[in-house]
């Protein structure tokens, strides 16, 4: 798709950095640095008077943060003609859904007890509990068929179909977030996460009204 | 600040208490912002002297007192309360003052006062979110006549034996244990006696989540959220359960009887 975009001075150069064997493991660490920050927090008590809400909120933030950088490396590649990108974009959706169970996890441990039946009685009864919960739901069948023996199985095309379920995961995950802080009225973290997804949604939207061939991602 | 040790029931609970650090670095004061960290950032441009508060409406004698004045109205008590948000945590805080009843009696009901309705401070000078959207500005509460005169509603002048924070509603403000922290009006500026139920600030935002009385009851929840459980702040820790709350916060030997009748659910 490159080949259709002038390459960018230094592209070729910074595409050899962007291939070099080292930059998945690289990555790799990088996206578990919150995960540590976190635990360190935990551990060293520098997390607030209210650990356990820290916990929740951080790595709610962080799903929403790895689901934009998911999100944006296809838009990315384009722009900056490197399609060596794409060789981080699975990385960074099970990192997504990484962080995305870590969230669900610390609001049913760290609120609700591990109770299992308070979990269910509590999250339909949260209308933007309940949004949260669909988008991690959703999220779950694309990282169940993130590895090469799945896409294969399933052929290009029927992947390439359920993978776009990623922009309803998106859409649930902003509204989550916005429900969530719709309470106070305090909108302004939302409206940038919203700003960037709708950039990020709008720029495939076009993409594929001008029936450019885009892929999935 | 020093307080003596109270005499009212109920007025002393053994239960540890909150460490000072997180009393001042973990509020609810929407005037300064709505992250918890936000008023002990923000509120350190408050001046709280001089200050005044003016008793209005339904009484004999109705006046404007200096927090000098107040200070000295009557004898300081230590009163150390349980305190729960309506967001499902909690604190043991060792509050400085006096009931309130003592400045209701000197300035004497008539007949037609059957509500007190509480005014803060609403200035945009000092306060930086004032006329942000979240809430009507000024932030007014209110109570029943009976629940404001009942010994264990507290005006309160100081925490942990000194002055109040800023944050935590200096230089005035109200404790009122059995209800949801929002009904504690913090930096009043003004005390009307009033013959209807007063248009409170979270009923006027959300009638449906935030009812007039928002006693603390675990069986009647937020239309968002339980009310069965709570987290005490700095003391249960990350991965314990939250624990049972109480009805009326524990204190419903002392109040129960102001509700003989009500239906809670409905009178929420």
């Amino acid at each position: 798709m490159s080949a259709t975009l002038p390459a960018p001075r230094g592209a070729r150069r910074n595409a050899s950095v962007l291939l070099r064997p080292a930059a998945k493991p690289l990555l790799f660490v990088a996206s578990l640095l919150p995960l540590a920050w976190l635990l360190y927090g935990a551990l060293a008590n520098t997390l607030g008077a209210n650990p356990a809400e820290a916990l929740i909120r951080a790595t709610g933030d962080w799903t929403l943060r790895f689901l934009c950088l998911t999100l944006a490396v296809t838009p990315l590649r384009q722009w900056t003609g490197q399609p060596a990108l794409l060789r981080f974009r699975r990385m960074l959706g099970l990192f997504t859904f990484f962080y995305g169970v870590l969230h669900f996890l610390c609001y049913a441990w760290l609120d609700m007890g591990f109770d299992l039946a308070e979990i269910t009685r509590d999250i339909p009864k949260r209308p933007f509990a309940l949004v949260g919960f669909a988008a991690l739901l959703l999220m779950a069948p694309l990282a169940a068929t993130s590895f090469n023996r799945a896409i294969r199985a399933l052929g290009a095309k029927r992947w390439q179909a359920l993978h776009r379920l990623v922009y309803a995961v998106a859409l649930l995950a902003i509204l989550h977030f916005f429900w969530m802080r719709s309470a106070k009225h305090n909108y302004a973290e939302v409206a940038v996460y919203a700003a960037i997804l709708a950039v990020l949604l709008g720029w495939r939207l076009v993409a594929h009204l001008r029936r450019r061939p885009v892929a999935a991602g | 600040l020093p307080g003596a040790r109270s005499g009212v029931a109920g007025a002393s609970t053994v239960e540890k208490q909150t460490a000072y650090a997180d009393a001042t670095s973990y509020n609810n004061f929407y005037e300064f912002g709505t992250g918890k960290e936000d008023p002990a950032r923000n509120a350190g441009k408050l001046q709280t002297r001089p200050w005044t508060v003016a008793i209005e409406g339904e009484v004999k004698k109705p006046q404007t007192l200096g927090i000098e004045d107040l200070l000295k109205l009557a004898p300081m008590e230590e009163r150390i309360y349980r305190l729960r948000c309506v967001e499902g945590w909690s604190m043991v805080i060792p509050w400085v003052g006096y009931s309130l009843a003592e400045l209701i009696k000197r300035v004497e009901p008539t007949g037609n006062a059957k509500f007190i309705e509480f005014v803060t401070l609403a200035d945009p000078k000092q306060m930086p979110f004032v006329g942000s959207r979240v809430l009507e500005w000024p932030y007014v509460e209110g109570l029943r006549l009976d629940e404001a005169l009942h010994p264990l509603t507290l005006l309160a002048f100081g925490m942990y034996g000194e002055v109040l924070p800023n944050q935590n509603g200096a230089p005035v403000r109200l404790v009122v244990p059995w209800k949801y922290g929002f009904k504690s009006a913090k930096s009043l500026v003004k005390i009307r006696f009033v013959e209807q139920q007063p248009k409170t600030a979270w009923f006027k935002a959300a009638s449906h989540e935030y009812g007039f009385y928002s006693n603390v009851n675990p069986k009647v929840d937020h239309p968002r959220w339980s009310q069965a459980t709570e987290r005490r702040i700095g003391e249960d820790g990350i991965f314990q359960k939250k624990r049972p709350t109480q009805m009326f916060n524990g204190y419903e030997a002392q109040v129960g009887q102001l509700y003989a009748g009500l239906d809670l659910a409905k009178n929420f």
